[in-house]
């Protein structure tokens, strides 16, 4: 029964990305159908020269950038054919039976049976790297029917270019599958290290990590606006939590006005990045209000005497708000119009429920659930918000909280106490393939943004 | 059913009360044996051995004490099978000795028994009642507001997800209460801050809220008791002030309350 649920939720994130996805879609379709993901063969590639020095970091970049996309199978290195073409002018094809040399067939007979091969060489010209990128469709009778990709990419000649190329090229062989690449989209969050809450930035995959705030005080809960361009925090560096919101192009503050209250948090953006829902407490209660981003114009959604936070616009639906609310005890995952009309209480009462996440195409909410657990103990879980049917993606493997998907619908990530420290890990959005992002004190409520262009 | 429990609870109670008093009463009326030689009397007696209980010697030291200083009982007790003390001392061994912090003059009693007969000794601790304790400092003299409220102000403690204001937290705030209206009256530029926090195990995001609601709901209840609204101000600290960061009810317990604060201006 599990097994289908997720399987059926892998399809229809799958069947997302598809329809969002390139014009290869038609062969992409019947793969999905077929229950099987594309079989690539990624050899080594090597470097000409200086660019030798840089291949190590090239090699795994690529491979991980591939890997974790979750849209193909990796062939396994060792059932590679021993004869890797560089070039395009090294295949040979056989004549009859007997090899030439390198050839399509090498790579999608037995015992590798791949579907497509990347394949090429770096090399250095006017002091740059200069990647020779390939993309071979293998099942094809011919090499020009076989190409696929055919690329020149350019980085510094360093490891940082070698890293750059990588991507680069990973991010085209990702289109062709209708996977998103992540390359250039920021991960937002909080840390503890420096010994405050600070608000911190950094790449997708872990890489350059900075404060963005250094108050000396507990700055925490950021939301990103979709446009990428402003993050939304709560803070104690006033006094009473507030709300500040910063410029990710200047890292300044940004005027915001809050209300006149004890606690004004959990800043969320609509999507059209012009207004901002929050929480603040209004008459003795924790509540949803919404205002534009400077403040003005606020407007009170829930008149309750119960606590309400984390409210999250439907990115495709803006006028549907998914929200925590304490009403009628432990606090459940409900759902509202914006005008505060049409409630609906999405989770079966169970448990306390946190941190819902809408998935980008608006089908999805994730979020951390305490159901089957004792209290404290959340792990994550995915909602078919129309169906209504939560899929458990974490079974107990430490506390899981603040899922947050990936700008590609497809990544999850989220924080998980698994040791002395809790940490920010990233996995598809059916549980596999985690790996761990930070290591360096504690680090919490991840949000993703898309690349800023 | 608790209501039951409760008028149970309180005819037990009741009923120790009434049986307390009566051996508090008691104990002058009984007759003591001449303490000073009794006490005295260590050396065993020569002659043959006997299996009659026989108590070699039983003394109080220092015989007497001022309230709220202790005493020391030993004994010394030979072929007895039975060994007691009263006034609560109960059982003990046929050598030993004992710490009491007796609040008035009072008699021990030792008792030692055996299937051929027993014996018995008394020792009287007298207790005078010292020097009265000192008044409470007058607020203005030495402590200032800041001390009174730091030293002075009891938290109120929830259950977990909850912001009503419990039976002992209403103790605690009525407290507080009278605390602060004294401080206030002292110091008319006095403000105090109510925090509220949380356990550990709820999120980040909800106990923000339920902290900002159980400060509020500790507020609302000393405003009730008249306590001026204007001179509070609350402050939700959610998870991020724990007083302890152990993994038990007891802690977690500790974590969950409103806690009184001096305003920024002091």
């Amino acid at each position: 029964m599990k097994t289908k649920i997720i399987i059926g939720l892998i399809l229809a994130l799958a069947a997302a990305a598809f329809v969002i996805g390139s014009g290869k879609a038609q062969e992409i379709r019947g793969t999905i159908s077929g229950g099987e993901k594309p079989r690539i063969a990624v050899p080594d590639f090597r470097g000409s020269g200086s660019a030798q020095r840089f291949m190590d970091t090239f090699n795994q970049t690529l491979w991980d950038e591939l890997a974790g996309s979750g849209a193909l199978t990796m062939v396994a290195k060792s059932v590679y054919p021993l004869n890797v073409p560089q070039r395009p002018q090294d295949f040979r094809p056989p004549s009859g039976n007997v090899s030439n040399g390198p050839w399509l067939t090498d790579w999608s007979n037995p015992p590798a049976r791949a579907n497509y091969l990347a394949f090429g060489y770096t090399g250095e010209q006017d002091q740059k790297l200069v990647l020779f990128g390939f993309l071979y469709n293998v099942g094809q009778p011919d090499i020009t029917s076989a190409q696929v990709i055919g690329k020149l990419y350019y980085g510094s000649l360093d490891a940082e270019g070698a890293k750059k190329v990588a991507r680069e090229f990973a991010a085209d062989i990702l289109q062709q599958f209708g996977a998103k690449s992540l390359d250039g989209s920021k991960i937002y969050f909080v840390s503890d290290r420096t010994g405050n809450k600070e608000i911190w930035s950094m790449d997708y995959d872990g890489s350059n990590q900075h404060a963005i705030t250094h108050y000396n005080s507990v700055s925490t809960m950021p939301a990103v606006s979709p446009d990428g361009r402003m993050v939304a925090f709560t803070t104690y560096a006033l006094g009473n939590p507030k709300i500040m919101i910063y410029s990710t192009e200047t890292d300044k503050r940004l005027p915001f006005y809050n209300p006149v209250s004890s606690a004004v948090e959990t800043p969320e953006f609509t999507p059209d990045s012009r207004h901002v829902l929050f929480a603040t407490s209004l008459d003795g209660w924790v509540q949803i209000c919404e205002a534009d981003v400077s403040g003005a114009d606020m407007r009170r959604i829930s008149h309750v005497r119960a606590i309400e936070v984390s409210p999250k616009v439907n990115p495709k639906n803006p006028t549907q708000v998914v929200f925590i609310s304490g009403r009628g005890g432990a606090e459940q995952l409900w759902s509202m119009n914006i005008d505060g009309g049409d409630l609906q209480r999405l989770t079966d009462g169970e448990g306390y429920v946190a941190n819902p996440a809408w998935s980008p195409n608006g089908q999805f909410v994730a979020f951390a659930w305490t159901k089957g657990y004792e209290p404290g103990n959340y792990n994550i879980f995915v909602m078919d918000i129309a169906r209504r049917i939560p899929v458990q993606l974490t079974h107990g493997a430490g506390r899981n909280e603040n899922p947050w998907w990936a700008p590609d619908g497809v990544h999850l990530v989220f924080s998980s106490k698994r040791g002395q420290t809790t940490q920010l890990y990233t996995m598809l959005a059916d549980g596999t393939n985690v790996q761990q992002l930070t290591t360096r004190g504690n680090n919490i409520q991840p949000v993703w943004s898309k690349a800023i262009n | 059913m608790r209501i039951q429990f409760r008028a149970l609870g309180a005819a037990a109670f009741a009923i120790l009360l009434v049986t307390a008093t009566s051996c508090k009463k008691k104990a002058p009326v009984a007759a003591p044996p001449p303490p000073a030689a009794a006490a005295e009397n260590t050396a065993p007696p020569p002659g043959p051995s006997t299996l009659a209980a026989r108590i070699n010697s039983f003394t109080a030291e220092p015989r007497s004490i001022e309230r709220g200083q202790s005493a020391t009982l030993r004994w010394s007790v030979a072929n007895a099978t039975d060994i007691s003390i009263d006034q609560n001392l109960g059982e003990v061994q046929a050598n030993g000795s004992r710490q009491v912090f007796p609040g008035n003059t009072i008699t021990y009693t030792l008792t030692a028994r055996s299937a051929a007969g027993s014996d018995t000794r008394s020792v009287t601790v007298e207790v005078s009642s010292g020097p009265p304790p000192p008044p409470p400092a007058p607020p203005s003299a030495n402590l200032s507001g800041v001390d009174m409220l730091t030293q002075q102000a009891q938290d109120a403690y929830f259950d977990y997800d909850k912001s009503d204001i419990r039976g002992d937290a209403q103790t605690a705030l009525q407290h507080d209460a009278q605390l602060l209206k004294q401080i206030f009256a002292a110091d008319p530029s006095f403000t105090v801050v109510i925090e509220g926090h949380c356990d550990e195990r709820g999120s980040a995001e909800y106990n923000l809220g339920l902290g900002d609601r159980r400060a509020q709901a500790a507020k609302e209840y000393l405003v009730s008791l008249g306590v001026p609204a204007d001179r509070m101000t609350t402050i939700s600290y959610g998870k991020d002030r724990p007083v302890c960061t152990d993994a038990t009810e007891q802690c977690y317990q500790r974590n969950r309350r409103a806690h009184l604060s001096p305003g920024t201006a002091h």
